[in-house]
This record gives C-alpha cells, sequence and structure tokens, in this order.
C-alpha cells in the first residue's frame, strides 16, 4: 500500500513541477501572434503553391496583416473569398488580372519525331541528355515534370505532351521553372488564343521534325482584326498579349498546321489529329 | 619511378572488348565530297566564325577563330568551297552551327605554318603560340584547349602523356603509339620544352604490351619515362592517372596544375609535332569505329567533319541493328540518334552497342548493397547522393560532393538495381551551378 | 542515307537508336543473382540442417520459403502493384533466413505467420525492398519469441542422418543450458552442429562455408562479421578470463548459439547495414558489444537478433556520420587555412 501511495505521490509531484517549469518557460518566452493572422491564414486555400511570393498560405496572410501586400495577390482564392479577406481586416482587397499558365507546344508523340530515350524520367535530368531525345530541340519533351509541380492537377499529360486545363489552372507559376525547355508562360485568363510553337528555327527544319510547328507563313497575322493582334519574331508568330487576338481568329486564319490553337479546345484535345 | 604497374583506389573492371579493332592498323579515310566542321568543338568560348557562305577556302586554311582565351581556331579540313553555314545534329543530339565545305577535290594546303624543324632551340613561347594556332585540343575526349594547360599559373614539374585508353572498346590512341611510337614521344619532349621541363613520364595500360615495349625502346631518347597501369577503369581520368603516377591528390574542383602536372593526351601530343614539325593544323584524327554489329570494325584516320554515317560505312556497314550510336567510350561517350553528326577533334570512337550489352536503366530500389561506394574513384558517395537528387535535395547532394563526381560512369556500371546514378549526378551539378549564378546575379 | 539504296552496305536506323546517359554499359550484377548467390551460401547450412533435423527441417524452409513468396504477391495484388517484385528473390531469401531461425518443430501455422510478419510487417509496411529499416527475417522471429515464447524456446534435440525422427526429443540450446546452470555442449559438437537450435544456429562450420563464399564473391562486407565476431570473442573472453563462474571461454560463445548465422547472413543484409566499411565496421562492433552483454548479463540466453535489430535502427546515423572525405578533400582544407 504505501509503495502505491509513494508512487502515486511521486507521480503527482513531478507533474506538478514540469507543469510549473512548462507555465514559466512559456510566459518566459512567449512572443506576440496577430491572431488575425491565423484567421486570414484559414480563409485561405491553404494549398502553399507559392503563387502569391510568399512561402506559403501562413506567409502571405502574415504579410496581408503586417500590409506589406494586398489580399488579390493571391491567384488561387476566388474573388469573393479576396473580398471577405479585405472586409475582415477593413483594408482594400485590390486588383489582379487573372492568369492561367500556357504551356507553348502541340508536339505530342503521334506529330513529332522522337528517339527512344532510357533514363531519368524528369524533364530536367532528360533535358541533360540528348536535349531530351526529341526531334525539335524546343519542344515539350514530356515526361511531366510540371504536371508533378502543380499543386491543382490542372496539367494533364497526353501522348506525350503537358496540356494545361485552364478551367483548373489558377496561375500560380509552380510550373513555369520546372520546363528546361521554357515553354511554360503565364498569359492573361481572359485570352483564349495561343501560337502552340516556340521554335526560332526555319519552318522547313521544323516541319522536319513536328508536323504542328509554326512555320511563320502569317495566314493568321493577315486574317487578324489587326495586325498588331499577332507578333512576328523571326521564323515565329506569337499572340500580342497586351492586344490579344478574338477567339474567332482560329477559325478565321485556318491555320495550315494547325499550331494556332483555343487553349479550352487544345485542352479537349480537339486539334488531336487534325495536324497530321 | 617504379616498375610495378599502378593504380588508384576503387575503379571497375568492364570487359574491354579492344580486341575486335585492336589489331587493325590505321586506315587513312578517302577524300569525301563534302565535309561539315562543326564549330564548337572545343571546351570553352565557341570559335568565331571568320568566313562566310561562298567563300573559297584552302586546306587548313583559318574558318573560326578563337574566342577568348580558352577557345581555339578551327581550320578547313580540305580545300573547296564553304556552302552553307548552317545548323547541323551535335554531338548532344542538340543542332548546333556547323559550317559546310564541299571539297574541289585538289585538297592542297593553302598557307599552313611555317616548319619549326629546330625546336630544341626555338622559344617555347613560339611553341605555345603554335599549339594555340593549330588548334590543338584534348583528343582524348574532353576538348580542352591545349595550350591553356601549357600555360599553368603554379610551378609545374611534371608532364604526364595520357596513354592509358582505358574506355572500353577504343584502340585508337593504342594504335597511335604502336604505329606512330616515335611523334608520340617527340611530342611529348616538346610539350616538356614548352613547360620548361626535361622529362615527361607516359602512362600506358598493361593491356597494350606491344605499345609498351615500342615505347620503351625509344623513350630514353627522348628523355621519357614509359610507365605501365594496372588495367582498371578510369585510369585515364585526369586526377585518378596523376594519383597513379605521382600519389598526388587534384583537390576538388582544382587542376592538375595545382598539384604541379600537366597532363596531355597522346593523341594531342601527335597533334603538336604535326603542328610545330610539319606546319599543319589540327584537321584530322585517328578514329576506331567498332562495336560488334559492324562488318569490319577498325581505325581510321578521319578529318574533321567527317559525317558518322561516312565512317559506319567505310567500317562495311552494319550486320544486324545496333541499339545505340556513340561518340567516344561506352562508359562516357554520348548516345547520338542521329548519323549526321560529324566527327570532332575529340571524337576518339564511333561505337555501335547491340542490344545485349546495352545498359538499361529501369530505377529498381537502390538494395544499399554500397558497390557504388566501394567503386568511386572519387570516394564519394553515389546512392546517397542519388537519393538526395531522387527528392530534389540538391543542398543535401552538395554537401555529399557530388561536384567532386568525374562521371566516370562506375556506379552506374556495378549497380545491380540499375539506376541512373550518373544522370542524377550530371542533374545535381547542372541545379547546383544554376542555383550559384543565380545567387551571384544578386 | 541515300547510299544505303545504292550500295550494298547497311546502314543502322536512326530513328530506333536509344539515346541515354552514359555509361552504355554495364556489369551484369543484378538483384536476384545476389539474392541467389545468398541462398547458395545457405545451402550448406541447410544441408545440415536437414542432416541434423530429418525432413521436419526441410518442411520448415518449405514452408517459410513459399510462404513468404506468397505474402509478397498478395501483398502487392493488394496494393495494386505489379505482383513481380518475387521474382528478385529478396522474399524467398527472407523467407529461408526466417526458417534459419526457427525450430525444426515449429508448427506449420509459426512458418506461415511468421512469413506474414516478415514480409507484411517486417518489409512491404516500410515500402518493399530497399526501404525497410529493419532485417525482415529478424523481425518475424523476435516478434515470434515475444509472441510464443514457449513454442519458439523448445528445441528439437539434434538426430544426426536420421531423417524422419521428428519431434522424437526435446533438448534445449547450448546457451539456454548454460543460463540454466547445465552441462554444456563440447566444442566440437557446436563446430559440427550437433546441437539443439534453430536450424541455422547449428552447425557452425556449415555457415562459414557460406560465409566463405559470401566473402570470396564480395557480397557481403568483410567488416561486418570480422568486427562482429571479434567484439564478441574479445569481450566474452576478458569476461571468462576475470570471472570463469560467470561465462564460458570466447569460443564457445563464437561457435554456439545464432552468432555466426547473424554475423555471415542477417548483420551483412545489405539494405539495413551500413554502406561505407568505416561504418560496417562501427555496425559490427555495436552487434558484438550487444551480443556479449545480453548473452552474459541479459534475461534472455542469446542476443544476436535483439543486437542486430537495434544496430539496424542505428543503421543510418551510423551511415551519416561515417562518410568520407571525397579524393582530394585534404588539400582544399590545407589550402584553405593558408
Amino acid at each position: 500500500m504505501t509503495i502505491i501511495l509513494t508512487a502515486v505521490l511521486f507521480a503527482t509531484l513531478l507533474g506538478a513541477l514540469l507543469a510549473l517549469v512548462i507555465g514559466v518557460t512559456a510566459k518566459a518566452f512567449e512572443v506576440e501572434t496577430d491572431a488575425r493572422v491565423e484567421t486570414v491564414t484559414g480563409m485561405l486555400p491553404g494549398v502553399n503553391c507559392g503563387g502569391c511570393g510568399y512561402a506559403g498560405c501562413a506567409d502571405f496572410a502574415k504579410a496581408i496583416v503586417e500590409g506589406r501586400t494586398i489580399p488579390s495577390q493571391c491567384p488561387v482564392s476566388t474573388a469573393v473569398n479576396i473580398t471577405r479577406i479585405a472586409e475582415y481586416l477593413g483594408i482594400t482587397a485590390g486588383e489582379k488580372e487573372k492568369t492561367i499558365a500556357v504551356i507553348r507546344c502541340g508536339g505530342s508523340c503521334a506529330v513529332t519525331v522522337r528517339s527512344p530515350y532510357n533514363g531519368v524520367g524528369d524533364c530536367r535530368s532528360a533535358a541533360l541528355v540528348a536535349g531530351g531525345a526529341k526531334g525539335c530541340d524546343f519542344g515539350c519533351i514530356g515526361f511531366a515534370s510540371c504536371a508533378r509541380a502543380c499543386p491543382f492537377d490542372a496539367i494533364e499529360m497526353r501522348d506525350g505532351l503537358a496540356v494545361v486545363h485552364p478551367e483548373l489552372c489558377t496561375g500560380c507559376g509552380k510550373c513555369v521553372d520546372t520546363c528546361p525547355k521554357n515553354l511554360i508562360i503565364l498569359t492573361p485568363a481572359a485570352v483564349d488564343v495561343h501560337v502552340y510553337c516556340s521554335s526560332p528555327e526555319k519552318g522547313a527544319i521544323k516541319l522536319k521534325v513536328c508536323k504542328t510547328a509554326c512555320i511563320a507563313c502569317r495566314k493568321c497575322v493577315k486574317a487578324a482584326d489587326s495586325e498588331t493582334q499577332m507578333t512576328v519574331n523571326g521564323f515565329l508568330v506569337t499572340a500580342n498579349y497586351s492586344n490579344p487576338p478574338l477567339p474567332d481568329l482560329v477559325e478565321k486564319a485556318k491555320c495550315p498546321t494547325t499550331a494556332l490553337r483555343l487553349a479550352s479546345q487544345h485542352a479537349a484535345g480537339a486539334y488531336e489529329g487534325v495536324s497530321k | 619511378m617504379s616498375d610495378k604497374p599502378r593504380k588508384f583506389k576503387g575503379g571497375v573492371h568492364p570487359a574491354d572488348s579492344k580486341a575486335l579493332s585492336a589489331s587493325k592498323p590505321v586506315q587513312t579515310a578517302p577524300l569525301l565530297g563534302k565535309y561539315t566542321v562543326i564549330v564548337h568543338q572545343n571546351i570553352g568560348a565557341s570559335p568565331e566564325i571568320v568566313v562566310k557562305k561562298g567563300d573559297v577556302v584552302k586546306k587548313g586554311q583559318l574558318i573560326a577563330k578563337a574566342a577568348g582565351f580558352v577557345s581555339v581556331p578551327l581550320h578547313a579540313p580540305t580545300s573547296g568551297t564553304v556552302t552553307a553555314i548552317e545548323k547541323c545534329p551535335g554531338p548532344a543530339c542538340v543542332s548546333v552551327p556547323a559550317i559546310e565545305i564541299t571539297a574541289d577535290g585538289q585538297d592542297d594546303w593553302g598557307l599552313p605554318f611555317e616548319p619549326i624543324t629546330d625546336w630544341q632551340n626555338t622559344d617555347p613561347a613560339v611553341l605555345k603560340q603554335r599549339v594555340l594556332d593549330a588548334g590543338i585540343v584534348g583528343m582524348g575526349g574532353a576538348g580542352f584547349p591545349s595550350h591553356v594547360k601549357l600555360s599553368p599559373t603554379k610551378p609545374v614539374d611534371t608532364l604526364i602523356l595520357n596513354g592509358a585508353e582505358c574506355e572500353p572498346y577504343l584502340t585508337a590512341d593504342h594504335r597511335l603509339m604502336l604505329e606512330q611510337t616515335e611523334d608520340v614521344l617527340l611530342g611529348a619532349a616538346i610539350l616538356a620544352r614548352i613547360l620548361g621541363l626535361k622529362t615527361a613520364v607516359i602512362g600506358v595500360e598493361e593491356n597494350k604490351p606491344d605499345a609498351i615495349s615500342k615505347l620503351n625502346g625509344v623513350a630514353g631518347k627522348y628523355n621519357v619515362t614509359v610507365q605501365e597501369l594496372r588495367v582498371n577503369y578510369p585510369q585515364g581520368a585526369e586526377k585518378q592517372l596523376i594519383y597513379a603516377l605521382t600519389g598526388r591528390e587534384v583537390p576538388i574542383g582544382g587542376l592538375p596544375m595545382d598539384v604541379g602536372c600537366v597532363v596531355q593526351n597522346v593523341a594531342s601530343a601527335v597533334a603538336v609535332v604535326e603542328a610545330v614539325i610539319k606546319g599543319q593544323p589540327s584537321i584530322e584524327r585517328i578514329t576506331t569505329v567498332t562495336g560488334e554489329p559492324l562488318v569490319n570494325p577498325g581505325n581510321w584516320r578521319f578529318r574533321i567533319g567527317t559525317p558518322v554515317s561516312k565512317a559506319l560505312e567505310l567500317a562495311g556497314g552494319v550486320k544486324y541493328q545496333p541499339a545505340k550510336l556513340l561518340l567516344g567510350g561506352p562508359m562516357m561517350g554520348f548516345a547520338q540518334n542521329s548519323l549526321d553528326v560529324t566527327v570532332m577533334k575529340n571524337t576518339s570512337g564511333i561505337l555501335l552497342i547491340p542490344a545485349g550489352q546495352v545498359s538499361q536503366y529501369t530505377s529498381e530500389p537502390c538494395i544499399r548493397c554500397g558497390r557504388c561506394v566501394e567503386c568511386c574513384p572519387m570516394d564519394i558517395l553515389p546512392a546517397t547522393i542519388s537519393q538526395a537528387v531522387e527528392n530534389e535535395r540538391f543542398d543535401w547532394a552538395e554537401q555529399l560532393n557530388v561536384t567532386a563526381c568525374i562521371e566516370c560512369g562506375s556506379c552506374s556500371y556495378s549497380c545491380p538495381s540499375h539506376r541512373p546514378l550518373n544522370q542524377h549526378f550530371k542533374r545535381a551539378k547542372a541545379e547546383i551551378l544554376a542555383a550559384k549564378r543565380k545567387q551571384q546575379k544578386k | 542515307m541515300s547510299e544505303t539504296e545504292t550500295t550494298v552496305v547497311q546502314l543502322p536506323d536512326a530513328t530506333q537508336l536509344v539515346v541515354s546517359n552514359s555509361p552504355h554499359i554495364r556489369g551484369g550484377e543484378t538483384i536476384s543473382k545476389i539474392m541467389v548467390q545468398v541462398m547458395i551460401a545457405l545451402l550448406p547450412a541447410a544441408i545440415a540442417a536437414v542432416w541434423f533435423f530429418g525432413l521436419a527441417a526441410l518442411q520448415v524452409m518449405a514452408l517459410c520459403t513459399f510462404g513468404c513468396m506468397a505474402v509478397e504477391v498478395l501483398w502487392k495484388k493488394a496494393a495494386g502493384q505489379p505482383t513481380d517484385s518475387w521474382k528478385d528473390g529478396s522474399a524467398a531469401l527472407t523467407g529461408l533466413l526466417l526458417a534459419m531461425n526457427l525450430s525444426a518443430g515449429a508448427p506449420w501455422w509459426i512458418c506461415i505467420l511468421g512469413s506474414l510478419l516478415a514480409i507484411g510487417l517486417g518489409k512491404q509496411l516500410f515500402g518493399g525492398l530497399g526501404y525497410n529499416p529493419f532485417n525482415p527475417a529478424l523481425v518475424a522471429r523476435v516478434a515470434l519469441l515475444v509472441g510464443f515464447p514457449q513454442l519458439m524456446t523448445s528445441w528439437v534435440a539434434p538426430q544426426p542422418g536420421k531423417w524422419l525422427a521428428c519431434d522424437a526429443l526435446t533438448g534445449a540450446t547450448p546457451l539456454a543450458a548454460l543460463k540454466n546452470h547445465c552441462s554444456p555442449a563440447s566444442i566440437s559438437d557446436l563446430f559440427y552442429g550437433n546441437v539443439g537450435g534453430c536450424l541455422g544456429e547449428t552447425s557452425a562450420l556449415a555457415l562459414l562455408i557460406g560465409g566463405a563464399f559470401l566473402l570470396s564473391r564480395k557480397i557481403i562486407k568483410w567488416q561486418v562479421p570480422a568486427s562482429f565476431i571479434g567484439t564478441v570473442a574479445l569481450i566474452t573472453g576478458l569476461a571468462h578470463h576475470f570471472n570463469p563462474e560467470l561465462t564460458p571461454p570466447a569460443l564457445y560463445h563464437v561457435l554456439a548459439g545464432g552468432l555466426m548465422i547473424g554475423a555471415f547472413f542477417m548483420a551483412t543484409d545489405m539494405v539495413t547495414s551500413p554502406m561505407t566499411a568505416n561504418g560496417a565496421l562501427i555496425f559490427g562492433c555495436g552487434c558484438g558489444i550487444i551480443t556479449s552483454v545480453i548473452r552474459i548479463w541479459g534475461g534472455y540466453p542469446e542476443g544476436v537478433s535483439f543486437s542486430i535489430l537495434f544496430m539496424n535502427a542505428l543503421t543510418p546515423l551510423i551511415d551519416r556520420y561515417t562518410i568520407g572525405k571525397p579524393f582530394g578533400y585534404i588539400r582544399i582544407k590545407k589550402e584553405a587555412a593558408q
């Protein structure tokens, strides 16, 4: 009986002592935190994509509360959520144009020349070996580095080509740096017409290795409402994102290689097989 | 120097497969109608093209001049007309600029350099200038400009000639040492004079006894010592060779001159002889064309700019479809996906490997057997580093000294799990370099 | 390329040329070859087990080997992964090693349960081959030992050459006999294996033959068995020297119990032991110290399996602190100091 009592007593005393130590330490080393930071963090999407430029949602929330940035810098949150954060903190939400990623290549396995490759299944590793073993030195290698980096599963790998689904893409930009061929750019979400090619080579060289390359025939430039809507840069035409062409351009231009595409239909696979 | 063959720590013993071409004397490839000379053949800056389309050039005429110190000039392989300056398949399977020269069939030398026959009494600086002017690079594989190695900023006491040729299949240096023994040794003597040294050492793997005995026969005349080396890959890697011959360790990130050594390939030494004694720039080299699928493997003297397809035709074509076409040896060579790539100054071999011998990377899990750790000549931990890279932790990889890796491939060779270790290290090095550049910009 | 049509010279088809990073050739070593060689090395011990314990030993070995392979396949199937991983031989080897850790009298369900524990708990739960921190066979052995102490410590006495004699006699292992202050077996009996115990615990001779094979094939590092056995010999030798009452001589300890199989086959398991040579030395020493302490002063008669499991847990730490300096490293430091 005494043994039990001793044990109980000892345990109680030890517990009390430790509690005291913890309590004193917690008071002595207390860090002042703003309760609002936690609330704002809760209102953010919580995917920690880094699209705002901060190290995750909590860091971004801290920056908002401290007035270093504005809620609309979050590319993922819906407008309603951003307004809610702004109202909660009593600040202005600000405005930021929604962007989405575009992978400027249409070269799926079916339409491009490729060599058999054997090695690490990662674009950045593959690019170091024979430039990814693709006929075109500038095209999508197709080992899904960008798709793995996407926190929103917005990038689908289809027949060796990375395709962005515009409705899922939030424009966080996490994929941009993962592409060794620098194919990914963030474009205004409102623009639907893109040139899915980024090879600066001559048209004849491009056509040797890819059936859907931009050959700079300028049909789209002529068909556009104004010539400034498309930019010609050497042997490559790109959409002018500060003065974007309208979606009907794709119909009007009748691009012979279907390099000029609508992002929404590109994602749906509407051009697969067309360029053969 | 002791008579015992020397070696370094670690290494692997791949089947050497040299018998395919070791007994085949060097043949000179016939003059072709067209040569496509890749402009960037050296480590360092790409030379500047000085000709334009339509220009008529003589054999040996300068067609691209050195751009900076670590760069070498380029010369026309034959006389004819520049018909195109365009991109062509490069050794890394990416298109690179090249100068296409259509031969006029005359093959006449334009203004070759003045031959310097009395080299013993010539100013070393003049000789060094000749090495630069002739566009000589390390012909063992890397293509490092020779004149840079000959301009050490630290005191140098040892000149080493690399005749190890540790890569399986390759026999170009072997044949060279056998057939141009005196040239190799004369080249060593000239290089020694440029460096202000009296002697030189030539390291040869002991699987070339005929070359060793032939070298030994005349080496005394040129004050050169011949040292046998144990057969162990990568014996011909600069740092391992220096260690085997002198016991000195080149520091990580350092150069041979940091330990008082200069290493030159035997083929580069012969190129120096041709530049100095004959006044000819570096426009041709001996290349081994080999592999089991070939009808007639052998060694040829090719001019730079010779397409691989022509080289394979000379070797009689193939008996069956090979799995891989390589420039260089099987351990460090580059896989090609085009037959239009052309011979460069550092193309020591054109190699076809049948499907049965090709290493298939499958990335089974690492079973931590430690074979890679055992054979790593640089004493790093390939297995641990590859795991760090797989997790994209390049900072770990750097801490584990991935930058010391010489990419010899011994680890991947010995891995029972078929892991692409070497590729992981290449990636890690690239990422670390990119991160450093980014930091410097800031 | 056009020339191929006009001449008989045949050139390779460029579109079928594989590109990959160097090196382009590889040594013939594969995982399954390593596993098969370890199993070959176990063959003398397996034959010795059948010689001493009869066909019952064969039954245990077959049950465990096929049990482990079956568990591997079923687990992979349940996890929706490719089920061909049993082909690499690692599951079969785990099974054989597990059998070596069981008594010839072990009932069939112990074998199956052991297989489940080894492959399921010991290996697949951590992600399969290459990811398991502990030796799977030992995980199963210790789990069974803790779960069924009675069953796991009742041994069949050896009956050399009597094939069908099964569970006729029960006898204690030499080490257990020591703990209970019974008369120990003779050194020669220990060496040849004419003692009670697990299948693989008996014949030191057979295990030495297997170990020599593994060493000659460079499958295992010499550092592990050398330092393991050396440490046990040293500590028990010293203990015996100062107090002969406490423990028998070193030779007895080296030959008795699971030290031989532990040092040559269990502690050298590639996945769960250090990769570096120095790490292997430390690992072996650690195993030796723990084994000796348990044997001399601990409650269990045998400590090899516990010691190896404990050191398995320390392996990542050992690996981390035994990273050697790379080639050419010393000079950097010297130069930096100047």
